[in-house]
């Protein structure tokens, strides 16, 4: 388990009762129940304080847990018959970016994601979840075929944004990621998108342009990460915490903003403590979401999902 | 030690000051530091005349330069929310907007207009990077959104210039709602069968850059701009290696195929003339003001009539049809066939 830099305090008394079972366990004649029970009723006390109403930066902290599933989880989890399609045909195949025919509910779909990898030798396989063009490029080719085989897009988002790297630039990342954008709003299929972890700025937009998009609780979707945005308005990127608080990144948030449809709920203590509920739940609401868009024809879906852009933005927050 | 000496001076003397060098009489080029006249430099399109430096161009002036005569119609952009996150970094961003609204005397960071360039009707938006950085927030999406559609209500094809340092973080997620947002308006465009051509300037980065100014059926930048989607210190840090001279430069773009041409502005709007006619499918336009009558040539062409055509250089020329590159002119040249059609200062109604 690791623990974050707010849940020290939460680490000590759940390492205490761990500890104190251990010595339980090592002698038999030991009754410790009574203490761990009460260790047990503090630590959780402590975990629903802490998360009872966690701060912008705090989330942003859960979003990046470690711990916490990951695309590849998600699509092992509640896909059956996944069959990666691997490429952009162009340059390469990226391994930021998952994707391939899977079955949701039996019913075939196309699944795209970003993967962050879960050890350094993933991590660095799947550069931190951050795609480049040939990434993006591969989303496009695979919402392609989706679309010309009427079959709906599920895109999972978690990425800290696309990779800032030369050969990226070269081959035209902002471009990549400008038709990426613009194919998840020409395809005639239902687009639903769940943001599990980090939504980062452009590289989350050129997946999440969807007719539905959900976000589990505690994840975040951004223009700019509150590092980056920090540094250039407070020009000190440890005044993370402020502007996490005013770029207004949190589900809650936008679902206020009515940027977002669906909030999903996690576990206590957020998905990483839960991982299997934690995924439960996404795979209902992409179930559900994908049930709200059927019968819809393509004119009908594409349609909507310019309006809901188009519409987006006429409700500020209230003061 | 009195009231004059302290105050009435002073304020004589900042007054005469001020009166003698008036701050805009002369500018330093950014590039070579050359000091330039300032009415010699706005008539070069604030290109240095010394060493071809493109500098910043607000979008009025752009708009007095491109449309015929300088006339032009300011499309109504729908006023978005005014700061809808409450959002407060060291400033408030009212305040913030506020002081941009003073030095650039423009409502917003984009000027959306219709008119005529070289005949041919266009609808045109600018991005203003003098106004927070031309940076893309509600306004901004809004802009090419109205403009786009103005474009599809009258069939005419929609030149886009930008400019801009990416999103506006004031506005959040909002900001980065104008990706999508912006790319429904080039959609409009697409739909509808109408050119949309963008035309990238310094600098075009960020989220402008990954979407509505990297989806153009013309791709065209004006020397040595700096287009990207990461910065450069970004990437040299991402990196940690120094990036090659030129790097992410118009140029250098259109050498990995991010780019169909790297235009001179003084030859953009005869280069913009010549695309949009012929995606279109109009005739060549006629270009410049008619020559003077000369006396020699009129008399031979009143003995024979046939030879009128030849007796006109291609480039004072009234129709020069379709075979003249608009590359052969120089800037010079171009300069003064426009000249006849060009007073002074635009003509925007909106204001």
């Amino acid at each position: 388990m690791h623990y974050l830099e707010f849940e020290k305090p939460l680490a000590e008394i759940e390492g205490k009762a761990s500890e104190l079972r251990a010595m339980a366990a090592a002698n038999k004649e030991m009754d410790v129940s009574a203490e761990a029970a009460a260790l047990d009723k503090k630590s959780a006390d402590m975990l629903r304080d802490l998360y009872k109403d966690l701060s912008p930066w705090r989330k942003c902290l859960v979003a990046r847990h470690p711990d916490r599933p990951h695309c590849k989880d998600y699509i092992e989890a509640l896909f059956t018959e996944y069959t990666p399609l691997a490429g952009d045909r162009n340059f390469a195949d990226d391994h930021a970016v998952m994707g391939g025919l899977a079955r949701l509910d039996d019913r075939p779909v196309m699944v795209i994601g970003q993967e962050k990898g879960f050890d350094t030798k993933t991590r660095i396989e799947r550069n931190f979840g951050m795609a480049r063009p040939e990434g993006y490029r591969k989303a496009i080719r695979l919402m392609e075929l989706a679309d010309r085989f009427n079959i709906p897009v599920v895109t999972l988002v978690d990425t800290p944004g696309a990779y800032p790297g030369k050969g990226a630039e070269e081959r035209g990342q902002s471009e990549a990621i400008a038709r990426a954008t613009q194919k998840c709003l020409q395809i005639g299929v239902p687009l639903v998108s769940v943001i599990i972890g980090e939504g980062g700025s452009g590289g989350a937009v050129a997946f999440a342009t969807a007719n539905r998009l959900a976000m589990l609780e505690h994840s975040v979707y951004s223009v700019i990460s509150p590092e980056g945005c920090a540094s250039i308005l407070w020009k000190d990127a440890e005044k993370m915490r402020e502007a996490a608080e005013s770029l207004r990144l949190t589900a809650q948030d936008l679902r206020k903003l009515g940027v977002i449809d669906r909030i999903i709920d996690e576990p206590l203590g957020g998905a990483q403590r839960d991982r299997a509920a934690a995924i439960e739940a996404v795979g209902r609401t992409l179930s559900a979401m994908l049930k709200e868009l059927d019968g819809k024809d393509r004119a009908g879906l594409i349609a909507h999902r310019r309006q809901k852009f188009l519409d987006m933005g006429s409700t500020g927050l209230a003061a | 030690m009195n009231w004059i000496s302290n105050f009435v001076r002073p304020k004589i003397n900042s007054l005469f000051s001020r009166r003698e060098v008036p701050e805009n009489l002369w500018s330093k080029c950014d590039d070579c530091g050359t000091m330039l006249f300032h009415r010699e430099l706005s008539e070069n399109l604030n290109v240095c005349t010394s060493c071809g430096h493109h500098m910043a161009l607000p979008p009025r002036e752009r708009f007095a330069a491109l449309f015929d005569g300088g006339i032009f119609t300011e499309i109504k952009v729908p006023r978005p929310l005014a700061d809808p996150l409450h959002f407060r970094d060291q400033k408030k961003y009212p305040d913030r907007m506020r002081a941009a609204q003073k030095a650039t005397n423009e409502a917003e960071a984009m000027l959306a207009a219709e008119g005529e360039m070289g005949g041919t009707p266009i609808v045109a938006a600018a991005q203003d990077f003098r106004f927070m950085g031309g940076s893309m927030g509600m306004y901004v999406g809004n802009a090419i959104i109205a403009a786009a559609e103005r474009a599809v209500k009258l069939g005419r094809p929609l030149i886009l210039f930008s400019a801009a340092g990416g999103a506006r973080m004031q506005e959040g997620i909002l900001s980065l709602m104008q990706m999508p947002r912006s790319t429904v308006a080039v959609e409009m465009l697409k739909e509808a069968g109408l050119p949309y051509i963008v035309v990238l300037t310094h600098p075009t980065t960020g989220g402008v850059t990954a979407s509505y100014a990297m989806l153009g059926d013309v791709q065209i930048a004006e020397p040595n701009a700096l287009i990207c989607f990461a910065g450069p210190r970004v990437i040299e840090q991402t990196i940690r290696e120094k990036l090659p001279e030129g790097f992410q430069r118009a140029e250098y773009l259109l050498d990995h195929g991010m780019l169909d041409r790297v235009t001179h502005r003084l030859e953009l709007r005869d280069e913009l003339i010549t695309i949009t006619r012929m995606l279109m499918n109009q005739p060549p336009a006629v270009r410049g003001t008619l020559p003077a009558p000369d006396p020699a040539a009129l008399a031979e062409a009143a003995v024979t009539p046939v030879a009128a055509d030849a007796a006109v250089a291609p480039d004072q020329g009234e129709s020069r049809g379709g075979k003249a590159a608009p590359d052969a002119r120089t800037p010079e040249k171009g300069k003064k066939d426009e000249a006849g059609a060009k007073p002074a200062k635009s003509a925007g109604s909106g204001k």
